[in-house]
């Protein structure tokens, strides 16, 4: 994006050769003035149709630096100097970014949030062995092809999966195995349709029958008929999988047409864990459960960013706090490393051990760039708020199941 | 503009461009901007030349794209075979829609509708059919050799693009002076004269829609080569069709050299207005979309449009005077 | 397959849907019918709508079907300036200049919306919005209901503007025979904006009719375009019962085949009958013989 420092002679390039702007956007790495310190690469969709994530993304990685920052720098290297890109929700946008980040000379990029965007970042900043630590897609394909510059401090899909029916599993079983039958609902792009497919595989292995997994559009306008699905067939548990607004949708309609399961186990639901989800519709909300990105709660960093955050009138999403663990990662590996080295930060990452994060992961540890401790955690919205009911050591309440009458 | 001489002129210069050129961001940009060029230029056949304004091109785009995927993914099929596949694939299928669609006689608005609803099928279908990967897409294997269609440099890639560029300028320009291209002139300016003269039109645009959608599809199979991942978003979503109208218009619907043009001037216009605008979100896009509105005010025919009203200005003084005289 | 109470429910639920559809597009068939262009930038303008009536219910405290007859008029006016001072001047008269323009248009106010308000949902929390009336076999939602009686009011007072008033029957004139309405004193310019401005404040009313079920943020609006396209199409470009009657078929048809596909499939349903009624009948349910 826009180079902070020296604006206004870019200007003077465009409006002497519009025609020739191509060519221009070669001259910026020569005068770019020279900063003592690390350049970072902060790239998400900020606009498009991933916006609201994108923002909330940016937001955690901003204030990650300004921590950084604040306290001195990154020991024996200085400030982080962040260039912010926008990947415009799409590949092209993100691959255009990784370009001209790479060419400003950062030392590694952060972020990417949708799948579709990582795969196509991870690929381009390969090219020039540039560290990609990956803020939260979840495809498995995002670390499964053997790029080495790729890092994934979250958990993917087929993690996501079986901590989700485990945890099913051990929910029920605990509750004396009220629930049978399951209905899943997802969205049909690379992120719900990933996870229904295994679902489909594993739940039947837990003794779940699915009833019924129905696909819908990003975005829906009305999920009547959806409802009226789930309400002839009745399943004990309903399984959403999508974005936000969706979510948001459904819960509603399910509300609207007296449609009460005996649990709403989301995987990676929207909404299921969202604070403005539960401040907006508290009786729509009312003991979904969720596994998902979730940070540590008794972790105080953790509840001192949530508190920033909250300060600034924002909502607390996954977004944040992963972004903000991804450059806390970055700086130790850099503090690490010695240097803004490429070479010597990917090494430096490769052994990570860190801990500072606010993610209920433990110390880092990457096996071909995936963090091996990345999990999520299940969560339920219990009294108008959102409490961990498992795994146990980070507990905060006990589940609720099945949903009382 | 007439004989290959300025087609050859542009290209060489182009091709040059690697060789002076370092910037890998510049390379990258260069590389899609004439993606969207070749992607224009298919659309400039219909279009331009023949008048049938589709909304729906990215039909074309997206089964060169998938095409491609596919058969190098499930098939095992060397990238270049299922490149030209996907250009033939890509033109059979500009053949169904058109013969449903021309031989319903549907024209003008009509036609940009029904295109644009073929594309949003495809994109529907494509979102929930196995073969795609539905919903997770298909992903290419980054494989950097020669005979997979992938280069470690990106100005080789520019090399491919632009080659297929260069084709599809003498495709254009090779129209322009044929008996075909007449017809199919004919048919734009006014459909019934033409075929009051013995035109058959709906075999003329028929025969473009082919041409047009081999070339649009050929820009479709080009992405999946250089991006190494398609989704029914990126293959059929209604982006790619408003980028293959929008840059022939820009640069002047109806000429060899307007798509080139146009997507040239769009993709830099795109880029200054984030240099411009800053990261605040949407900013930079508003001001893309002013400059839009600006550029169809002032140059209604086109960028090319302009350079010809303006050399007609400086010509008529002359002819004035030299009937005078 | 589906039992009878089933399927029942997912027609009532197609039409309640398709009446908010109906009066999106009625807007579109409108400017079509008239000024002959596609309106590109309507799904915006629907998007607009939406903030404001978010912005009506949080600072001015009125109920969105009050909202509607505030926002009607303020929209009007804002669709009269847009053609006149933007579309007009800029696309010198030709109908795919419009088009383009339009384009250019839409993407300005969304990105606009989206710069000034963020991208985050908003929706708004009525106490009536998740009352319904038990049919017994299902619960219809009363938002739904108002919407769609709304819908038909709208349509009917369109109708007999059309018919009854001077402004009607000069839009009307205009829409059959542009030069001939001029000829006879009608000043073209101001019969299409004020077109232009009806299409804009059907649309605002849509808004306020969504908003009690729906969510808003800058590109909302762009997932009922294509849709509103389609119904224009179906009920024949320009014609008010059309839009209506096609809007309710689509609501249906959306409804059913999302029932016997899938969500996601069945969203083929709407373009499968477009493509089927450009080919058999491109006119249209209610359109003008060709």
């Amino acid at each position: 994006m826009s180079d902070r420092s020296l604006p206004f002679t870019r200007r003077k390039f465009l409006a002497s050769s519009t025609l020739c702007a191509a060519a221009s956007i070669a001259m910026p790495s020569i005068l770019r003035a020279q900063e003592a310190g690390v350049k970072l690469g902060i790239l998400h969709p900020v606009s498009g149709a991933l916006s609201y994530s994108g923002t909330q993304g940016r937001l955690g990685a901003t204030l990650a630096i300004e921590e950084i920052n604040a306290a001195g720098g990154i020991k024996g290297l200085g400030k982080i100097d962040p260039m912010l890109g926008d990947a415009l929700s799409t590949p092209e946008g993100g691959t255009a970014e990784v370009e001209k980040m790479n060419s400003a000379g950062v030392a590694a990029i952060i972020g990417g949030y949708a799948s579709a965007v990582c795969l196509a970042v991870s690929q381009a900043a390969a090219r020039y062995d540039l560290p990609y630590v990956v803020d939260v897609g979840v495809a498995d394909a995002i670390v499964t092809r053997g790029l080495k510059n790729t890092f994934r401090f979250g958990p993917g899909f087929g993690v996501i999966a079986k901590t989700a029916l485990d945890n099913l599993a051990e929910i029920n079983n605990h509750a004396g195995k009220p629930a049978k039958t399951v209905m899943i609902v997802h969205e049909d792009s690379l992120f719900g349709s990933g996870l229904a497919k295994l679902l489909n595989t594993q739940l039947p292995q837990h003794g779940f029958e699915i009833l019924e997994t129905i696909p819908h559009p990003t975005p829906t306008r009305d999920f009547n008929n959806v409802v009226l699905k789930i309400k002839a067939q009745n399943p004990d548990l309903v399984i959403p999988a999508n974005y936000y607004n969706e979510y948001v949708l459904l819960a509603r309609t399910m509300q609207q047409q007296r449609v009460k399961p005996k649990g709403i186990y989301s995987v990676l639901g929207g909404a299921a864990s969202s604070y403005k989800f539960v401040k907006e519709f508290p009786d729509a909300a009312k003991y979904i459960m969720d596994c998902n990105h979730w940070f540590d709660p008794g972790s105080p960093k953790a509840l001192a960013l949530k508190k920033k955050i909250e300060d600034k009138g924002q909502f607390y999403t996954y977004e944040v706090y992963m972004n903000y663990s991804c450059v806390m990662l970055v700086a130790d590996a850099l503090a690490r490393a010695g240097a803004a080295d490429r070479a010597k930060l990917t090494a430096a990452l490769e052994s990570s051990t860190f801990s500072g994060h606010v993610m209920p992961y433990g110390p880092t540890k990457f096996v071909n760039g995936q963090n091996q401790g990345a999990a999520p955690v299940n969560t339920q919205v219990l009294d108008n708020d959102i409490k961990v009911v498992l795994p146990a050591n980070f507990a905060q309440a006990k589940p609720v199941f099945p949903i009382p009458a | 503009m007439r004989g290959l001489l300025p087609i050859a002129v542009v290209v060489a210069a182009l091709a040059a461009v690697p060789l002076v050129v370092q910037s890998n961001t510049t390379l990258n940009f260069l590389v899609v901007t004439l993606l969207i060029a070749l992607a224009g230029q298919g659309w400039n056949i219909l279009g331009g030349y023949g008048g049938q304004y589709s909304f729906g091109h990215a039909a074309f785009f997206g089964t060169g794209a998938y095409v491609t995927a596919i058969l190098q993914v499930r098939y095992g099929v060397n990238a270049w075979l299922a490149f030209g596949a996907g250009i033939v694939i890509g033109a059979a299928v500009g053949g169904i829609i058109g013969a449903l669609t021309f031989r319903a006689r549907l024209r003008g608005s009509y036609f940009a509708l029904v295109s644009l609803a073929f594309a949003e099928v495809l994109r529907i279908v494509a979102s929930v059919a196995p073969i795609t990967g539905a919903g997770v897409g298909t992903l290419v294997k980054l494989d950097l050799r020669v005979e997979a269609l992938q280069f470690q440099s990106r100005a080789a890639f520019f090399w491919v693009v632009l080659a297929l560029v260069a084709i599809s300028l003498l495709v254009a320009q090779r129209l322009e002076r044929s008996r075909f291209g007449t017809w199919l002139i004919a048919v734009r300016e006014n459909e019934d004269a033409a075929k009051a003269l013995g035109v058959n039109a709906t075999q003329v645009k028929l025969c473009a829609m082919m041409i047009s959608a081999a070339i649009t599809a050929a820009a479709g199979c080009f992405y999946t080569q250089y991006f190494l991942f398609v989704d029914s978003g990126i293959a059929f979503g209604t982006r790619m069709s408003i980028e293959a109208l929008l840059t022939p218009i820009i640069g002047g619907a109806g000429t060899v050299f307007g798509p080139l043009l146009g997507a040239l001037v769009v993709q830099a216009v795109g880029e200054g207005a984030k240099l411009v605008a800053g990261d605040a979100p949407g900013l930079s896009l508003i001001v893309y979309g002013c400059i839009l509105i600006l550029v169809i005010a002032f140059a209604p025919r086109g960028l090319i449009g302009l350079v010809e009203t303006s050399r007609r200005r400086v010509a008529r003084p002359a002819k004035r005077e030299a009937a005078h005289g | 397959m589906f039992s009878p109470v089933i399927l029942i429910t997912a027609i009532l639920n197609g039409l309640l849907t398709g009446a908010v559809y109906a009066l999106v597009a009625l807007g579109l068939t409108l400017i079509y019918g008239v000024l002959h262009i596609i309106n590109f930038a309507h799904g915006a303008l629907l998007s607009a709508a939406l903030f404001a009536a978010f912005f009506a219910f949080h600072l001015l405290g009125l109920d969105p079907y009050l909202a509607a007859l505030l926002l009607a008029p303020i929209f009007f006016g804002l669709g009269y300036a847009i053609q006149r001072l933007i579309i007009s001047p800029a696309s010198h008269g030709d109908d795919r200049n419009m088009l383009l323009v339009t384009l250019g248009l839409s993407v300005v106010i969304e990105n606009a919306l989206l710069y000034a308000f963020r991208a985050d949902t908003r929706t708004i929390d009525l106490p009536y919005a998740f009352q319904t009336i038990d049919l017994g076999f299902t619960f219809l939602p009363i938002p739904r209901l108002i919407g769609f009686c709304v819908v038909f009011a709208v349509a009917l007072v369109l109708w007999a503007i059309m018919r009854r008033t001077d402004v009607g029957k000069a839009i009307r004139a205009v829409a059959k025979e542009k030069l001939g309405a001029q000829l006879a004193g009608i000043e073209v310019s101001h019969v299409y904006a004020v077109t232009f401005g009806l299409g804009t404040a059907c649309v605002a009313i849509a808004a306020c009719l969504l908003i009690p079920t729906f969510y808003v943020n800058p590109s909302v609006g762009e997932a009922f375009v294509l849709i509103a396209f389609t119904i224009v199409v179906l009920g024949g470009m320009g014609s008010v019962p059309g839009a209506l009657v096609g809007g309710l078929v689509i609501g249906v048809v959306e409804s059913l085949s999302g029932l016997f596909l899938g969500e996601s499939l069945g969203q083929i349903g709407i373009f499968l009958i477009f493509i089927a009624v450009l080919l058999v009948r491109p006119t249209g349910l209610f359109g003008a013989r060709a």
